[in-house]
């Protein structure tokens, strides 16, 4: 057992004991630190005005990934390096090039955004090595809001930011001092942190460990990246009483081949998962593309995303339509069973006392099958989905052979179109086909009235987009005609 | 001669950075939740209504009290002062409801604790017990109540009736343009510490620290000048922090007092959003008569504004919608008319715009409605209404529109955005595409330039030049991100000649710069740079008249070069002078006092020249709208924006761009959703959809007017930036509009409500749709 948490703030070592288990970095930064660079804007993941840094080893180098300090966990900090702007200047007071363009750019106005923005940027910026592409700076920056600028003049900072480079910056000159630094914070030891009136923080660094503690604790909450949990706690003011924190144990971690498909650990953030599922399902790749924005990517996991259940749970329906098998832990015992089988109620799932997700097995797709997948939502990037609709559908010689269709936002779970399906399969694929099984819709669903959309928007919008399935996949794009408003991206760079 | 001999570095018209730029990137650029902490700090928390309206039968706050690290709970019965918040002291708005509230989220108390996470905890635990009142939750429902916040407004021009009745052709409609959250990034916040005897200080993020000062005074039951408002930058305010702050410094103000400690208070986001006000939703009827060349003879407008629960700004926000109905358009024959709605919301209030948006978007519409009827491209609708030069130029109000440049920019922009061909070409493209669509509008702006409210055109300012030849410069305009500080510091570099170096700028605060206007209406640069210009002249005179004594040459072989001061055949550096005029005890310091010529309006008759000038721009946009799902891309946008002679144009562009994208999200994307017991549904950034960087145009051209001085006599001839460019973006609606058209072969005027979202779009699409297959 340890029983603190030990991290390095820019080259700093740091150790934290007898800390809330609920201490979000953004409190520890500002309240214990005194630091006061990083921002509150929303307290809950949306706006990236506390966007930082966090740095990870990665072989001979250092990943730097942009996150949320509003609703991460301090303790999550365990073994990184935590960078704030603050860190980003030289000793002389120089700025650094990302912090330059900015300037050079006219990219702050009032300047509350821009801290978050000139950490997203300095982690694109340590991930390329030239101009990045207009895309994939809107993609970096969808997690970040200006009220202010329009965004343009920061654009223009990305783009010029590597041009203001002399020679490597502090940190890639830092980075085997790092490194050590970091290795050495490393160890096996489940950490056991005991906060205020007898709350407590485990953070196990194996799988049985885990299966330990959850006997030992089978009301404790489960942590995994924090993106919804993370809000029960600065929205909600929830006090957890147990916090198990997953994101030591390895094992939990990644995407593995197997002979039955991918199998992606619960604890394998979409970052992470992105470009494996991309490979096999490009539309299912777009969609983890579009769930939250970078930041949020770069800590939400799949397994939590399972496990919370949510009706509008963005990889929920792709997994159900490419037929996926969730594997369940208890103790000792593993189970196995359909996705579309976990999922019981709103808010309720086939999970028992003690039992956590250890990993989903997506299968490669089968011969002939594609899935198509379409988010549709108020905002297009970083917002929720009013629907999301999910095809896999074999056609042979022209005919339906087989079809999974799955759809969130239409239920109160994510949830199989079973009558939609049925009037598919054995039928022609045809136009006709397609405008009848659209009627068996309203069998299958009775769609979510919200802030996001109406019942009749979203119903409307479930069968127009098995209609462009369809329309899709008469084209393929040969005739030049674009089918989407924003086409999928080729490499689904999460 | 070295480059700074020959020209200073960082005066007007040069694009110089934002003062605080490289503290930005940097995060030292300091908030009021970054001043350090005072020792003692108070954190305050305040707790709300949970009804739209209803009498408190009892507010019990035991256990509000009893919550751990609680120092001071207080509600409307510890006011010693007057419980009025209101900004022109209408006493419609209290801190606290005492006996009725009248929106959920109102305020009924304020607690202070050790944390603010114990203060939070701590004001949820009141227990309130309500008895429900019928409430107005919604415009229609206030529509059919008519209950008012302020008298209703009235324009008019001619007999509409008539000319409406005669003219060849005749249409009527409505149309909807949805509320605003200014979704500033830094929310509201206030610090207050308690000073000697009654003495109070406040760190506030406000656009108005005078009103602050007075609300807080006036609470506390104090004289203002007890109190002082200081404001060095505020994260983004947009109108949001004309009138809201005075709430959040008041409270913390109170809790100061009570507790004889600093305090605090800072809302997280939700709260915020649930508890200030937004731009105005207005319902519009319109009926206009037309000739057959789409020329408008005669309209009338029917405005209803939901103003929320007391006036606020809403007298005025009502007279700028409809001082902008017309937009570029010459109204023959016009009646105009606003009612200010009172509903149980907070009370709805100034956003960029002021009500200018929603007229124009009327406006618009009502040429849109023009095009569809007569079958004419709407740009030429628009071309043929326009205001003269030289006729055709009267407004409804009786201004004469002197400074027409809209023409000019039409013309011009028509031609480098390739308007013409883009639109065949878009033709082409919706014959091929079946799903989707895309359109293409041109709309222009004029946008009136002076505060409505005549006395709020008036700023000092305070210059003083220390003996080293540094400049500490003061305003009573604040820096909300439009880069004022910058600006004025420019022009003062540029009076005294020296490098913007030498100038620093200071907060706004209340025993600096007294009883100020707001930093709004677009005029913070216009008001606060002159000001600050004859203050700088005053000093310069000073100096002027000294070297020639001293010196004994005549005054006009003096001249300030830059960095240095020709005396006859000398040169002296700028601080050897200053240092010389000092030691010949020569006041160095000087306030400026500037107030805005030519203006009057007479409220009875609804004539006169309220705005000293206008300013212009014009902008064409193209969408793709998916006709499968409503979701839509911005292609592209070429704007073509009047600054006048621009005294930054990095700022003003930045406002360009800031502005339309703000408009952009007014328009497309940003929906306030309210339950129908008035709970505002959107009340964070995860459902309440601002424009992101994703959502920017595609390819976006934004060009300033050359060559386009002021025609009135304004700080070195600049026209005001700060509002008109978010009206741009409503050629987003109308491209939109020209796309979902395409689907009825442009038969159907579509009638798009703001905001546009996919589901309204969608079910545009449809009606069109289905209205293209009855005929
Ligand atoms: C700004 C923002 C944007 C978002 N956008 C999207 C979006 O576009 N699409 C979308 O689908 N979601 C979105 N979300 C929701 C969120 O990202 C997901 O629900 C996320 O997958 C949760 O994963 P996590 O790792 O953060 O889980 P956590 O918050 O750590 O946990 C979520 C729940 O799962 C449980 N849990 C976690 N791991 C396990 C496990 N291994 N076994 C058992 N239980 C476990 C936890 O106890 C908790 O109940 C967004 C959230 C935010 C804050
Ligand atoms: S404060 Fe908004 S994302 Fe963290
Ligand atoms: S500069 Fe103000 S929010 Fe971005």
């Amino acid at each position: 057992m340890r029983n603190s948490i030990k991290f390095l703030l820019g080259s700093e070592p740091r150790e934290l004991s007898g800390i809330d288990p609920t201490l979000t970095v953004l409190d520890y930064l500002q309240q214990i630190e005194r630091r006061t660079g990083t921002k509150e804007g929303c307290c809950e993941g949306d706006c990236g005005a506390c966007t930082i840094v966090v740095g990870t080893p990665d072989g001979d180098r250092l990943q730097y990934r942009a996150v949320n300090a509003c609703i991460m966990l301090a303790a999550s900090l365990d073994g990184c390096q935590l960078l704030t702007v603050e860190e980003l200047a030289g000793a002389d007071g120089k700025l650094h090039p990302v912090q330059q363009a900015m300037v050079a750019a006219h990219g702050s106005q009032c300047g509350f955004c821009t801290p978050g923005f000139v950490m997203s940027l300095f982690a694109l910026y340590q991930e390329t090595d030239t101009a990045p592409e207009v895309e994939d700076v809107n993609d970096a920056l969808a997690g970040n809001l200006c009220r202010c600028t329009g965004y343009g003049p920061i654009i223009t900072a990305a783009r010029t930011m590597h041009d203001l480079a002399d020679g490597p910056d502090k940190f890639e000159q830092g980075i085997k001092t790092t490194l050590e630094a970091l290795r050495s914070l490393a160890d096996e030891e489940t950490i056991h942190i005991q906060g205020p009136d007898g709350r407590v923080l485990y953070a196990p660094a194996s799988l049985d460990a885990l299966a330990d503690l959850l006997a030992e604790h089978p009301d404790a909450t489960l942590v995994a990246g924090a993106t919804d949990v993370g809000l029960w706690i600065t929205k909600a003011l929830k006090k957890l009483d147990t916090v198990i924190w997953l994101g030591r144990i390895a094992a939990l971690r990644g995407v593995r081949e197997t002979d039955a498909g991918l199998e992606i650990g619960a604890m394998t953030t979409y970052s992470d998962a992105a470009a494996a599922i991309a490979a096999l399902y490009p539309d299912f790749g777009e969609v983890i593309r579009r769930i939250g924005s970078v930041p949020l990517r770069n800590v939400g996991t799949i397994g939590g995303n399972i496990a919370n259940g949510s009706p509008i749970g963005d990889t929920l329906p792709p997994l159900i339509a490419a037929g996926a098998t969730l594997i369940l832990r208890r103790g000792g015992t593993r189970r196995s069973l359909k996705l579309e089988n976990f999922f019981i109620g709103y808010g309720k799932q086939d999970l028992k006392a003690g039992e956590f997700v250890e990993s989903v097995i997506l299968p490669r797709p089968a011969p002939d099958t594609r899935l198509y997948c379409y988010k549709i939502s108020k905002r297009f990037d970083q917002d929720i989905s009013a629907v999301l609709g999910a095809f896999s559908l074999k056609i042979t010689d022209g005919k339906v052979e087989a079809a999974r269709i799955a759809y969130g936002g239409m239920a109160a779970t994510p949830k199989r179109a079973s009558a939609t399906e049925a009037a598919l399969v054995g039928k022609a694929w045809t136009r006709e086909t397609v405008e009848q099984a659209v009627e068996s819709l309203r069998k299958d669903f009775t769609p979510l009235d919200d802030m996001r959309a109406s019942a009749q928007y979203r119903m409307q919008v479930a069968g127009n987009l098995l209609l462009k399935t369809w329309l899709e996949s008469q084209s393929d794009g040969a005739d030049g005609l674009e089918t989407r408003i924003m086409p999928t991206r080729e490499t689904a760079n999460a | 001669m070295p480059d700074d001999m020959n020209q200073i570095k960082g005066g007007v018209h040069q694009a110089v950075a934002h003062d605080s730029a490289a503290r930005h990137v940097s995060g030292s650029a300091i908030y009021v939740d970054d001043i350090p902490e005072p020792r003692d700090l108070l954190h305050a928390y305040m707790g709300m209504s949970d009804r739209a309206h209803a009498r408190i039968k009892k507010l019990d706050l035991s256990e509000v009290e009893a919550a751990p690290g609680v120092v001071s709970v207080l509600s409307a019965r510890d006011i010693v002062g007057e419980n009025d918040i209101s900004p022109a002291h209408t006493k419609d708005e209290p801190v606290f409801a005492a006996e009725v509230t009248e929106f959920v989220g109102q305020p009924l108390f304020v607690v202070g604790a050790e944390t603010r996470d114990q203060a939070r905890r701590a004001a949820r635990l009141a227990k309130v017990d309500y008895a429900e009142l019928p409430a107005i939750t919604d415009l229609d429902a206030a529509l059919a109540k008519k209950a008012t916040v302020a008298p209703p407004q009235e324009l008019k021009r001619g007999n509409a009736a008539a000319a409406i009745e005669a003219a060849p052709h005749r249409l009527s409609g409505r149309i909807r343009t949805g509320g605003q959250e200014h979704f500033y990034l830094e929310g509201q916040i206030a610090m207050a510490l308690p000073g000697e005897g009654d003495e109070m200080r406040v760190f506030s993020s406000t656009q108005h620290p005078s009103e602050v000062q007075q609300s807080v005074a006036r609470v506390l039951g104090l004289a203002d000048n007890m109190v002082t408002v200081e404001t060095r930058r505020m994260g983004g305010a947009f109108g949001g922090k004309e009138s809201q702050p005075s709430l959040f410094a008041t409270v913390a103000a109170m809790v100061a007092r009570d507790a004889g400690r600093p305090a605090k208070i800072r809302p997280d986001r939700d709260d915020d959003m649930i508890m200030t006000g937004k731009r105005h939703d207005f319902i519009i009827d319109y009926e206009v008569g037309f000739d057959n060349a789409g020329r408008i003879l005669g309209v009338d407008y029917k405005l209803a504004s939901n103003c929320g629960y007391s006036a606020d700004l809403s007298a005025a926000i009502n007279g700028r919608a409809l001082f902008h109905l017309d937009n570029c358009y010459y109204l023959p024959a016009a009646r105009m008319k606003a009612l200010p709605l009172k509903t149980n919301r907070p009370s709805n209030t100034a956003f960029r715009g002021f009500g200018g948006p929603q007229g124009m978007a009327a406006g618009e519409r009502v040429i849109d409605e023009i095009a569809f009827a007569l079958g004419l491209d709407p740009l030429e609708v628009r071309k043929r209404n326009l205001y003269g030069v030289g006729e055709r130029n009267e407004t409804p109000y009786g201004q004469i529109v002197e400074d027409n440049v809209i023409p000019e920019i039409i013309g011009e922009l028509e031609k480098s955005a390739d308007y013409a061909a883009r639109r065949r070409e878009i033709a082409g493209f919706n014959e091929k595409s079946p799903y989707l669509k895309k359109g293409i509008a041109l709309t222009p702006v004029k946008f009136g330039i002076a505060f409505t409210a005549r006395h709020l055109n008036q700023a000092g300012a305070l210059v003083h030049v220390y003996t080293d030849g540094s400049i500490h410069l003061n305003h009573g305009g604040t820096e909300m991100g439009q880069g004022l500080m910058t600006k004025v510091a420019q022009v003062v570099a540029e009076e005294f000649q020296v490098d913007l170096e030498h100038v620093v700028v200071s907060a706004a605060r209340t025993d600096k710069v007294p009883n100020t206007s707001p930093t709004a209406a677009s005029s913070g640069s216009d008001l606060n740079g002159k000001a600050a210009q004859l203050a700088a002249r005053q000093i310069k005179d000073r100096l002027t008249a000294f070297a020639a004594e001293h010196y004994e040459v005549s005054a006009d072989s003096i001249e300030f070069l830059p960095n240095r001061v020709r005396v006859g055949n000398q040169e002296i550096p700028f601080p050897d002078l200053v240092q010389q005029a000092y030691m010949a005890r020569i006041s160095l310091s000087a306030a400026g006092f500037y107030k805005t010529p030519k203006i009057h309006f007479d409220f009875e008759t609804g004539q006169g020249r309220p705005f000293f000038y206008y300013a212009y721009g014009a902008a064409v946009s193209e969408v793709t709208i998916d006709t499968l799902t409503g979701e839509y891309r911005v292609d592209r946008v070429d704007i073509l924006h009047d600054v006048g002679r621009s005294l930054n144009p990095a700022l003003d562009l930045g406002q360009i761009e800031g502005g339309f994208i703000q408009g952009m999200g007014w328009v497309t994307s940003e929906e306030l959703v309210w339950s129908d017991d008035g709970r505002l549904l959107t009340h964070a950034p995860s459902t309440y959809k601002i424009p992101t960087c994703g959502d920017r145009p595609r390819d976006f051209r934004i060009n300033l007017l050359e060559g386009a001085a002021n025609r009135e006599d304004t700080i070195y001839a600049s026209k005001a930036v700060g509002e008109p460019p978010l009206m741009l973006a409503l050629s987003v609606l109308h491209a939109l509009s020209d796309a979902v058209a395409s689907v009825g072969r442009h038969k159907t005027c579509p009638r798009l409500d703001l905001p546009a979202t996919p589901e309204v779009i969608l079910a545009a699409v449809a009606r069109v749709r289905g209205e293209a297959q009855d005929d």
